[in-house]
């Protein structure tokens, strides 16, 4: 029992550790995940009170604009936007969808190789941890009880099949009393 | 950014496509399941349990431990 305890904390301890490898390396979208208030990598220390840009699939029309200091021209194109639509040209349109806009929900959504370094990383943590169980074995461990030599679990086995235990569909069902031996 | 013009996607109706797909995925997965279970759970112990009974001797079933020497009661 204590065995299968300490491996579970082990396997846990290793999960939690690839977890946090990839926090730690900023991996795609881990920092997304902390808060809704990530979107450039150097954020002046105020910026976390204001409303923030996300791009989020879940979040679709962000509390600001994604530039916040537009140039000459795109304050010229933002002037022409309170016209009439139809004389904006396709750039036109989507400049103004990337001054809104980081990302579309295409570019956000796109997949990634992430899941191969969790799962890999995980698989490594996970086979140290199997080292350590086998010197834990060979090295801590005392020996097993005589209940599982192979002669006690044959003399075990036979009292049970005597005892006729389950004997509908469970041991004793599976032995032939007839030829003595196991069915077919 | 080639001016190339992608098909209009479906705009209306995504929930109830969804909802509909997955009413219909789960009324048949769980009447499959249930129909499964049933037949080979369910009456193969039936017919296991009727099986065994049918010709059951227990006073022949008691002669057979007895002389097997589990008893410790009678030997």
């Amino acid at each position: 029992m204590t065995q299968g305890f300490k491996v579970c904390t082990r396997v846990c301890v290793s999960v939690f550790r690839s977890i946090t490898l990839c926090v730690t390396l900023n991996l795609h979208g881990f920092s997304k995940m902390y808060s809704m208030c990530f979107s450039e990598s150097v954020v002046k220390s105020e910026d976390f009170t204001l409303p923030a840009y996300v791009d989020r699939r879940d979040y679709p029309l962000p509390d600001v604009a994604h530039v916040k200091h537009l140039s000459a021209s795109q304050k010229a194109l933002k002037e022409k936007e309170k016209a009439s639509w139809s004389s904006l040209s396709m750039d036109e349109k989507v400049e103004l969808y990337r001054i809104k806009f980081k990302e579309s929900f295409a570019e956000m959504n796109r997949r990634s190789n992430e899941w191969k370094t969790v799962v890999g990383t995980a698989m490594f943590f996970f086979g140290i941890t199997a080292l350590i169980v086998m010197w834990e074995k060979r090295y801590v461990y005392g020996p097993l009880p005589q209940t599982f030599d192979k002669e006690w679990v044959a003399m075990q086995t036979k009292r049970m099949l005597d005892m006729k235990v389950n004997p509908i569909q469970g041991l004793a069902s599976k032995w032939d009393y007839e030829k003595n031996e196991w069915k077919k | 950014m080639a001016p190339e013009v992608l098909p209009k996607p479906q705009m209306r109706g995504l929930l109830a496509r969804r909802l509909r797909f997955h009413m219909v995925t789960a009324f048949v997965l769980s009447l499959g399941v249930a129909a499964l279970y049933k037949v080979g759970v369910a009456d193969k112990r039936k017919k296991a349990y009727a099986d065994f009974y049918r010709n059951y001797d227990a006073m022949k079933d008691f002669e057979e431990m007895r002389k097997a020497g589990i008893f410790q009661s009678v030997k």
